[in-house]
């Protein structure tokens, strides 16, 4: 068998070939005469034949032949051939191979080897990719080699350390006695890599951190020789001495001295020492500042530093750099909370970068302009991000328009700048608005009555030119619908009225049924609209029942049944249909924030306790139930799990009432509410039937009808209700306050509710 | 931490792939092609840092990246990394290549793939940075391979290698490795002495 091939020669070999199918024919070929030599147990030519195979692997063919003559390599004496098989083990090996703790004892007995290269390179394949088990074998001779003299071994042995560590977080006791000297160290390379094992320990183990506190001094101390030390050319990059170790020394410092006040304070001078002091003309200079900026923010430092730090921020935003551009906006974002005031001051510079070329400066840009819009600057903060909207790319949009929509929610100066907002965000990006949005703006418009006419007539026009657009489309048709007649009758206080006729109207309406654009649940708001719109106009209600019985057949089934049922609606409820497509109610947007407000600094206001409430609106029934001791713990369990039933029962109520209240355009088809077992366990069981009250449609009456099935009265029962801010409740009086037992009776009682609606429409005109 | 180190010229060819953390090769390659595409597309006068979360699988992790001539370099960090020290930490890498190399070029970088590994080795370890003295890694790079010279290195003519053989200690090679029901037995080198 000749001799394989140099790895010079392949690689030259594959660089000839021209086409992706020629290089894979020479490999293959290569692989074969490999296969055929490892099968000869060729031990001369075995490394040569590894290398060809790592050069294959990484250009992407497989190599796993490979992984066991890897594992003869390290084991033979040769330092070429043990160099060769730990890179090999390193690149073709892990874990999920059983074969890779065959190399454990190899890499026991490298340890100790006398060559400090054969030791090097032990270490460093067992800091790569050390499994577990294998971490826990050879932890000790790890940690003899961190004690070492040998400043080679000793840096290669901390980093070795730190992923046996994370390997076996139990063993990391085991390396404290051995970290006593690390930083007496006069190696720069041994003090970066104990650093960097200080640093693992102390994130991994608040013991070690509290333990480790006492380290402070003496980084101080090492930091300022790096920065007081003349000239070192071993050290130096571009005129700073171990700008590396310095940095890693400031991290460190940073998870000292959080949350730590002596620590902290320890650190004061030094902090304001290198921020004052370093260059800042270079990259390297900049990586310091950066760190050490980082490191003020997160411990409890004085406010002067603070001041110094976001100014130092400031002037990264100014520099011509992209990457310390990049690099302040990200710390500028994680300080926004604790310092807003001081990050408002750079308000400006920060909307610039809105504009720069740059991706990755853009978005970094965008979420910070977010975090810093409030009540006093929203108007220009909102120009600026609409004119962002209008230019950005396609991927920022989606997140672009959500956040426009919450800080207008939040801090909106008026109703109609609210929805010229809206109305901008719909026409400029509207078909990357997230169809959660919808609903809320369509509830927003509802809640500003005075503004009825103004939206509408914008909408409309929006819409006249393009309705490809589906949300601004689904906004648009459900507004002509509710408020179609204010459209045709052209009154509108906000701006210029435009005269529109009902077959206009219904032209648009109609080519969006008919459009392709259209999505199918904007269809069903167009069609929905329409037949709204047999109650607002006069002249074209022929023209709507012929739209209405088309779609009576149509494919779409949504389309068909809504037809259909609005056909029916013409036809057999002729009576009914004025009263079921009045004007909506405005809605109450059923959320988690119950009466107490999330109060949003954002600079503004004192910050004040920031708790959402869990949903409190509901009924909440007492649980007074007598404590008769007769039954004794089941009473007692009674009362625990009417407790636990509260939930349950509100959540019951709450969909009940929503329902109610909220869909819009399907809840007509609802013939009132079917009455429902409110509760029923451990013997009591309460009912709720509902109907509208007759004198008055807003309130909405429930009779209580409480029973008892256990063998023993149930005296002093009271019930008792809550409802939320906008409802009004009362309570009549019950027929009695003792439930007799064996379902041999009940108590009844009544409960009004008010939702007080819009007022109906033949009092609008 | 660092996650993978890798450098590819302008037409996407990988000329050294280090992944600091297990993937299958498939997955390794099509990180490489992707890692490609997305610093291809980036300007002269952007920045240096790209978001990558999605293609590494896990939201913190950042791309750093050089463009050298015909080469990128580029370094795969989470977020316990110094983005701008990492920049740097790429310069130093390059400029000890340089060194070691002399004036070194892609062509370096294709044919002795093995000994960029070693350097890198010398300063990067299981992801995390080791030495950052330029000196200091190519001192070491260079002693250890005087050490290989003097066994002969990869190509050794056979010559060298006999008299290698002979001196091998015979008995430190395992006569057998077993692994389950592959039983591979290392012939006996008697016959050679």
């Amino acid at each position: 068998m000749p001799a394989p091939i140099r790895l010079r020669e392949l690689i030259r070999t594959i660089r000839t070939a021209r086409t992706q199918a020629e290089e894979r024919e020479m490999i293959q070929k290569e692989c074969a005469a490999i296969r055929s030599s490892f099968r000869e147990e060729d031990n001369t030519y075995r490394c040569r034949n590894v290398a060809k195979l790592l050069y294959m692997h990484m250009l992407g063919y497989p190599a796993h032949f490979g992984q066991l003559e890897c594992l003869k390599l390290i084991a033979s004496q040769k330092f070429t051939d043990k160099r060769i098989g730990y890179l090999g083990a390193m690149l073709l090996l892990d874990e999920r191979q059983d074969v890779h703790l065959l190399m454990t004892n190899c890499i026991k007995n490298d340890l100790n080897h006398s060559t400090q290269y054969v030791q090097g390179l032990a270490l460093c394949t067992l800091g790569c990719m050390g499994s577990s088990e294998m971490c826990r074998d050879l932890a000790g001779e790890v940690e003899k080699l961190l004690k070492t003299s040998n400043s080679y071994l000793r840096k290669k042995a901390a980093l070795c350390a730190v992923h046996v560590i994370r390997k076996v977080p139990e063993l990391m006791e085991m390396f404290l006695p051995a970290t006593k000297n690390l930083l007496n160290e006069k190696n720069h390379g041994v003090l970066h890599t104990s650093v960097v094992l200080l640093t693992e320990m102390c994130e991994r183990s608040p013991d070690m951190l509290a333990h480790f506190r006492k380290l402070v001094p003496q980084l101080v101390r090492i930091l300022k020789n790096l920065i007081m030390s003349g000239y070192s050319p071993e050290h130096d990059v571009s005129g700073i001495s171990d700008p590396f170790l310095q940095v890693r020394i400031l991290r460190l410092l940073r998870i000292l001295g959080r949350n730590d006040d002596d620590s902290s304070e320890a650190m004061n001078d030094i902090l304001a020492q290198v921020a004052t002091n370093t260059e800042t003309s270079k990259n390297v200079g900049n990586a310091i500042l950066y760190e050490t900026v980082l490191t003020i923010m997160d411990i409890k430092s004085e406010s002067g530093l603070r001041v110094l730090a976001i100014n130092i921020l400031g002037r990264f935003l100014l520099n011509n750099d992209k990457n310390i551009r990049y690099v302040a906006l990200t710390s500028l974002l994680k300080t926004v909370q604790t310092d807003h005031n001081a990050v408002q001051r750079h308000r400006s510079t920060i909307v610039d970068c809105l504009k720069d070329l740059d991706v990755s400066i853009k978005r970094r840009a965008m979420e910070l302009s977010f975090a810093l819009v409030n009540g006093n600057n929203v108007r220009g903060m909102m120009k600026e991000l609409l004119y962002f909207l209008d230019s950005c790319e396609p991927e920022f949009k989606a997140d672009c328009a959500s956040g426009i929509f919450l800080a207008a929610e939040k801090y909106a100066p008026s109703k109609r700048w609210h929805i010229d907002t809206i109305m901008r965000v719909l026409t400029t990006a509207g078909s990357y608005v997230r169809d959660d949005a919808v609903p809320n703006l369509i509830q927003l418009i509802t809640n500003s009555v005075e503004m009825h006419a103004y939206t509408v007539q914008r909408l409309y026009k929006a819409i006249l030119g393009d309705y490809s657009q589906q949300p601004l489309v689904q906004v648009a048709s459900w507004c002509i619908g509710e408020y179609g007649d204010l459209l045709v009758s052209g009154q509108c206080e906000e701006e210029e009225p435009i005269q529109v006729t009902e077959d206009e109207v219904l032209d648009i309406l109609e080519s969006i049924l008919i459009s392709n654009m259209s999505a199918s649940v904007t269809r069903g708001y167009a069609l929905t609209a329409i037949m709204k719109l047999s109650t607002r106009f006069t002249c074209t209600v022929n023209r709507i029942k012929k739209v209405v019985s088309i779609y009576g057949s149509s494919i779409d089934v949504e389309l068909q049944q809504r037809a259909v049922e609005y056909n029916a609606l013409f036809k057999k409820y002729d009576h009914m249909r004025p009263a079921l497509l009045e004007r909506m109610p405005v809605m109450e947007k059923v959320t988690t924030n119950g009466p107490t407000e999330i109060v949003q600094t954002n600079g503004e206001t004192e910050p004040a306790v920031l708790e959402t409430k869990p949903p409190p609106s509901g009924l909440q029934p007492g649980s007074q139930c007598n404590k008769d001791t007769g039954a004794g713990g089941s009473m007692l369990n009674l009362q625990k799990s009417l407790c636990l039933d509260v939930m349950e029962m509100t959540s019951v109520m709450l969909r009940m009432v929503s329902r109610f209240c909220k869909s819009p355009d399907h809840y007509f088809f609802s013939a009132g509410i079917p009455s429902i077992t409110a509760y029923n366990k451990n013997g009591l069981k309460i009912d709720f039937t509902f109907e509208r009250s007759n004198t008055n449609p807003s309130v909405t009456v429930i009779t209580i009808q409480a029973s008892n099935s256990t063998e023993l009265d149930m005296t002093d029962f009271v019930f008792q209700a809550a409802v939320p801010k906008t409802f009004q409740l009362q309570l009549l009086s019950p027929s009695s306050s003792v439930i007799p037992a064996f379902n041999s009776g009940t108590i009844t009682q009544v409960i009004k509710v008010l939702n007080p609606q819009k007022v109906s429409d033949s009092e609008n005109s | 931490m660092i996650n993978a180190v890798l450098v590819f010229n302008n037409h996407g060819k990988p000329r050294l792939v280090r992944f600091y953390q297990h993937l299958a090769e498939e997955v390794q390659q099509q990180l490489i092609r992707e890692t490609f595409h997305l610093v291809l597309k980036r300007d002269e006068h952007i920045c240096n840092f790209l978001e990558c979360g999605s293609l590494f699988g896990g939201a913190d992790y950042k791309l750093i990246y050089r463009h050298y001539a015909t080469l990128y370099f580029v370094f795969c960090v989470d977020s316990s990394e110094s983005e701008l020290g990492i920049l740097d930490l790429i310069q130093v890498f390059v400029e000890t290549l340089d060194k070691c190399f002399e004036n070194v070029c892609e062509l370096d970088l294709i044919f002795h793939m093995d000994k960029v590994h070693y350097i890198l080795q010398e300063v990067v370890i299981g992801g995390m940075v080791l030495e950052t003295n330029m000196n200091e890694i190519v001192a070491q790079a260079e002693a250890q391979n005087k050490l290989e010279k003097a066994e002969g290195g990869l190509s050794a003519a056979p010559s060298r290698a006999v008299s290698a053989v002979k001196n091998i200690n015979l008995p430190e090679i395992p006569r057998n490795i077993n692994i389950g029901d592959i039983n591979i037995k290392v012939p006996s080198l008697s016959q050679f002495m």
